[in-house]
């Protein structure tokens, strides 16, 4: 953190669960400072009851998201500088997620919908056999290469309208990690994997509101994935496959 | 597989409505022009084979077109699931159905 700690910003915090109430603290405005230096220096020196998640501080593993200015962001590399407004900021627990404390979500029903939504590979070669050469130019490998770089940081399934109506929506994250497994040629589980994203729960309930492409931090747009669900859950359907 | 289904069934009855709605307004500009009655209409339309199928097909995808939608609203807002938002939407599809054929019958039959 830079020398300039003359300047200060007004820091709103939500402390509690579901229901709780917001903290106001006064915290240094210093140069390239981000809202997880701001949420650490809250912890380290005016609270340290204050309880938060972060990993890697560098945008790849996915733990710091937080609602900022009611935005879902990626804290480590939200500069303050770019959210600030008349000099206040406020952070919050991510939205369509239980509050475990302050600004810790409990993440296990986003992670079980990436199962519910076939979520995992499976492959069909053992260590035994030769490796199943995949050509990177390939339309179904380009549409994979789209989606793959997700962090899991759940700012699209907050950002998520559908999510906040139906809690049941498995929710762009995992959608979209469907559909990059479902453009992976090694993969045998496609009926499967079709099959558990054509429910009411699935891709066919999103409204293509696209909030999760505005807000996903590495730039990916899960509502085109989830457009690509489904194309393909339909011809699927229409050819028989989805009995 | 209902919510494919009825994905698939929104879409086909859209492509179905959209030209017999661009149809059905540039022929109610069309015939207003000069202003017409409603004796002028009927005169046009009963015993017409052509405007019975035209806008008997447009009440069918409308049958199935807005219940669909209607049934993501009743479940997104007012938290209605399963069966009883399947089966208030087949009697919504199925009102629109009687009136609209109804409407149909009325202004074709001679």
């Amino acid at each position: 953190m830079g020398e300039n700690t003359a300047k200060t910003m007004k820091v709103k915090v939500w402390r509690g669960k579901d229901s709780g109430d917001w903290q106001h603290y006064e915290v240094p405005h210093r140069a390239s400072q981000t809202i997880l230096d701001v949420v650490t220096y809250i912890q380290r020196h005016l609270d340290d009851t204050l309880s938060y998640r972060f990993a890697c501080r560098v945008g790849m593993c996915g733990s710091c998201a937080m609602t900022v200015n009611g935005k879902p962001r990626w804290t480590c590399r939200t500069h303050v500088s770019r959210v600030v407004e008349d000099g206040e900021v406020s952070i919050a627990p991510l939205r369509n997620m239980p509050v475990i404390k302050d600004l810790a979500c409990d993440m296990t029903e986003f992670f079980a919908k990436w199962q519910r939504a076939e979520g995992k590979f499976n492959g069909t070669r053992t260590r035994h056999e030769k490796m199943n050469p995949v050509d990177p130019t390939s339309t179904a490998r380009q549409a994979a290469s789209a989606g793959i770089e997700c962090i899991n940081c759940a700012v699209c399934y907050s950002a998520c309208d559908v999510v906040s109506w139906n809690s049941e929506y498995l929710g762009p994250a995992a959608l979209n990690r469907a559909w990059t497994l479902l453009n992976d040629e090694r993969d045998d589980s496609q009926t499967e994997r079709l099959k558990a994203v054509a429910t009411d729960a699935g891709c066919h309930s999103c409204h293509s509101q696209g909030s999760c492409a505005v807000h996903c931090p590495v730039g990916l747009n899960p509502s085109l994935s989830i457009a690509g669900l489904k194309r393909e859950s339909a011809k699927a359907l229409l050819q028989g496959k989805l009995k | 597989m209902t919510s494919a289904w009825l994905y698939i069934l929104q879409r086909a009855s859209a492509m179905i409505m959209a030209p017999l709605v661009i149809a059905h307004l540039l022929l109610i500009i069309y015939a207003m022009r000069g202003g017409i009655t409603a004796g002028e209409i009927l005169s046009r339309t009963q015993g017409s084979v052509g405007w019975a199928v035209f806008y008997s097909l447009f009440v069918v995808s409308a049958a199935i077109h807005a219940p669909i939608g209607v049934r993501n609203v009743l479940a997104e807002m007012a938290g209605l699931k399963g069966r009883t938002v399947d089966l208030a939407i087949a009697g919504f599809g199925l009102l629109l159905l009687i009136i609209g054929l109804r409407a149909v019958y009325g202004v074709v039959a001679t």
